[in-house]
């Protein structure tokens, strides 16, 4: 057995109130690709800031090549050696490429020189990239390489990689891993966080399996099924949503060559969208995130308008129609952006509540606001959806991601919709809260309402779509029924692999 | 009317010193903005660099320590800005606004017995030959010395943000703060350092108005400079080159519109001194409508939550 590279012992990391790595231990081996697994909020994040020094442990202790390691800082962290590739902000979107990378290292050379570098080490690895765009302009893909290549320049010994798969396309994940394992026959060690688990099974070699902050089980990848990961990271059965199959009603929601120009300065406008969605349907859109998902939330929901005839709702043109009128006449949205978009996040779960529901839920009379009838409505949300929450008077933002996203969900479910347009439902949010959220929207297709499923989980789209498609660039691809599409058909609907190419050598 | 009293060759020289004062404050707030924080205090931190810089003058007889005392001052005072909005994580836009108020009333407590006194003067640059040339002789070489430092300064701060590696991480924690965090870079230390700047500079902007441009001291005698700086650093896209372009622009109306009032021109005088205010902003929002935009994170908390 060689010496490890790196060996945590006895990691303990306190926050006010709640532990979030508990007496840790796990050793990553030189030229290993180590999972780490858990459910949100299960210490993953934590445990990478520390190996990465944005947080120092309150106890234990980390040994790099049997030497004590205590990053104070992420420069101390990369002079030894450990790289990060971030899941979140860490790209400037109006700086160029090169500039991003130069802020990323420690001593870069000259900005021309660095480009150069990029270009021959992107090359090498398959990832092409321009040194001298705009990353505000880059597909979420192109960014993943930015930030990959900032990582490869400095020829790390640990390369961390936070959910790096979440924002790519099935062809784009699969040259990703002949990146990996390139980088793994070189003799760089991988800790791998992610909760897809069949990707872990494909890549891993050793998996460390977190729950509430405590290292429940380390297992071997290959040799464990999915099913039993996902019953180790919760820590009880997985209960899977069921459905009935029932015949698609009448057209009750249709885009007809839907164009819609970006607000946004790297957005991406629409182009010709055409859907027609029944009664009972559920319609699955995938797509990589940035290539409209949000426009198309908000040419829905009212925020943005297109011509009158473009948008369709039982038969009425509301194309033109702003957010309120729609939710009069059915069409209910919930947007992707949990705090600040779907909900208020200093208001209380009763204001939220409110907000939207004020008409359909006969929340207000003469103008004036009845609050115990929009009490009542929070309550009945807390209730049906299991939010864990102390009560109705509780501000949005002091909800975890994972309930503050059952109680959005549920306030627009519990309203009756007509159409239902939900963007990313179960972002963030952990295996059981995830199925809670599909069991409601395939329950209130079966009661007759048309739902349009945005996301970007493709196991989510597969296992609530009738109908799929995805989006690519503002426009959408062709429509097919959701049962017996390979992967691989997916992946072409996406836009395939965005002019990537498998690592050379 | 008599517009062949207005000489051209004493237009463009005096724009050059119309321009001056608000171009150095602009110039600071610029790198303020530019590392994402918003301070509205321009006013007030100029106020109070115009009586520092004036007492000291006055005082020691020398404008050199004046303009030196002038932007201790304005950075002092930017540094209780600093602790309100980086430690206190007080909101920008109120201490801004509080910062102007508390500038001007600490001026005219400082400048108490300081009115009606005239300020030692500041020399001219005189070359023997070049000063002499005809017309360029006098737009370009018989200035003082600050007027030169102003355009020193838009030329340094613009090569500061386009080709150093400081100025890239400036730009970048303006950018997004939360991944300059990440990457490691100290983003409160690096706002502090841009703060105290931009208030240096606007004390030296203010000084440059109770030494040279007025030369005397009296109670809000900025009169609303601060504000049209503040103007300037948006309508100008956040670029250096395009806020010396906006300054002169100002500075050149405002002292056409006093060469017309001279002459008499049957404009009715409320519209000329608006002028120098309207043009300048109609100027710069034609020409922001390209695709420049703010910085990401221009006025908003940075809260390390790691």
């Amino acid at each position: 057995m060689t010496e490890p590279l790196l060996s945590i012992r006895g990691l303990t990391k306190a926050y006010p109130g709640v532990v979030a790595n508990d007496d840790v231990s796990f050793d990553i081996q030189p030229g290993e690709v180590h999972a780490l697994l858990g459910e949100n909020g299960a210490g993953k994040s934590t445990m990478v800031k520390m190996i990465y020094g944005l947080v120092k442990p309150d106890s234990g202790e980390m040994r790099m090549r049997g030497a004590a390691y205590a990053p104070a800082e992420p420069q101390a962290a990369r002079a030894s050696g450990v790289a990060m590739v971030f899941q979140h902000f860490s790209l400037f979107d109006a700086l160029t490429v090169a500039e991003n990378i130069a802020l990323g290292m420690a001593n870069p050379p000259a900005l021309r020189d660095l480009a150069a570098r990029i270009r021959e080490v992107s090359e090498q690895y398959g990832l092409p990239l321009d040194p001298w765009r705009v990353v505000g302009d880059l597909s979420a893909g192109e960014r993943q390489r930015v930030e990959i290549i900032r990582c490869l320049l400095q020829n790390p010994k640990l390369l961390i990689m936070d959910e790096p798969t979440s924002v790519l396309t099935p062809q784009e994940v699969e040259i990703l891993f002949e990146t990996l394992r390139k980088l793994k026959s070189e003799g760089t060690s991988i800790l791998y966080i992610s909760h897809k688990l069949e990707e872990i099974r494909a890549l891993c070699d050793e998996a460390t399996i977190l729950r509430l902050g405590k290292k429940v089980a380390t297992c071997t990848p290959r040799d464990t099924t999915a099913r039993e990961m996902a019953e180790l990271m919760v820590g009880a059965e997985l209960h899977t949503p069921s459905r009935d199959y029932n015949e698609p009603g009448a057209v009750r929601l249709a885009l007809n060559g839907l164009s819609v120009a970006s607000p946004g300065q790297f957005g991406t406008s629409l182009k010709g969208i055409t859907f027609e969605v029944r009664a009972g349907e559920v319609l699955g859109l995938a797509g990589v995130a940035g290539n409209g998902q949000d426009e198309l939330l908000g040419a829905l929901s009212g925020e943005l308008r297109s011509a009158a005839g473009m948008v369709v709702l039982d038969g009425a043109e509301i194309g033109t129609k702003g957010p309120g009128e729609r939710r009069r006449m059915g069409l209910l949205t919930a947007p992707e952006e949990r705090l600040g978009h779907a909900a208020a996040p200093d208001m209380s779960l009763t204001e939220n509540a409110a907000l939207t529901a004020v008409d359909r839920r006969q929340i207000a009379t003469n103008g004036f606001l009845n609050w115990g009838r929009a009490r009542d409505f929070a309550k009945e949300i807390i209730a049906r959806f299991d939010v864990r929450t102390p009560g109705t008077e509780n501000a949005a933002r002091s909800l975890s991601g994972g309930n503050l996203q059952k109680f959005v969900i549920g306030r627009e479910v519990l309203q009756d919709p007509q159409v239902l347009v939900v963007n990313q439902p179960t972002w963030g949010v952990d295996a059981a809260a995830a199925a809670t959220i599909r069991q409601a929207i395939l329950d209130l297709a079966a009661g007759g309402a048309a739902v349009v499923v945005i996301s970007q989980d493709l196991d989510e789209l597969m296992e609530v779509s009738d109908r799929f498609a995805a989006l690519n660039e503002g426009r959408l691809s062709d429509i097919r029924p959701a049962k017996g599409l390979t992967v691989d058909e997916i992946g072409l609907m996406m836009g395939g692999a965005h002019d990537m190419e498998v690592a050379h050598g | 009317m008599d517009l062949s009293a207005i000489n051209p060759v004493l237009l463009i020289a005096s724009l050059m010193v119309a321009a001056t004062a608000v171009m150095i404050a602009a110039i600071g707030e610029l790198i303020v903005e530019r590392a994402g924080v918003l301070n509205l205090g321009v006013e007030g931190m100029m106020i109070t660099g115009a009586i520092c810089g004036f007492a000291v003058a006055v005082q020691t007889g020398s404008p050199t320590a004046g303009f030196v005392a002038a932007t201790i001052g304005g950075a002092a005072l930017s540094l209780l800005f600093a602790f309100l909005t980086q430690f206190a994580l007080a909101n920008q836009v109120a201490s801004g606004l509080a910062l102007t108020l508390f500038g001007l009333g600490l001026s005219s407590l400082l400048g108490q017995g300081y009115q009606g006194i005239k300020p030692p003067a500041t020399p001219r640059l005189d070359i023997p030959v070049l000063t002499d040339l005809p017309v360029v002789g006098r737009i370009l070489f018989g200035h003082d010395l600050m007027v030169y430092v102003g355009l020193a300064l838009v030329a340094a701060v613009w090569a500061f943000l386009k080709y150093s590696r400081a100025g890239l991480i400036l730009r970048a924690v303006g950018e997004n703060h939360d991944a300059a965090h990440a990457l490691g870079y100290k983003v409160v230390r690096i706002r502090i350092m841009a703060i105290a700047f931009g208030g240096a500079c606007a004390g030296l902007g203010g000084a440059y108005i109770s030494l040279i441009r007025v030369p005397q001291w009296t109670e809000g005698m900025t009169a609303g400079i601060g504000w049209i700086a503040l103007a300037l650093v948006v309508f100008a896209s956040w670029k250096p080159w395009r806020v010396l372009l906006g300054a002169y622009l100002f500075g050149g109306v405002t002292v056409l519109q006093l060469n017309l009032q001279a002459a008499g021109i049957a404009i009715p005088v409320e519209y000329l001194s608006m002028s120098p205010y309207i043009i300048t902003i109609v100027v710069l929002v034609i020409m922001s409508a390209d695709k420049s935009r703010a910085p990401a994170s221009l006025g908003r908390i940075f809260h390390a939550t790691s």
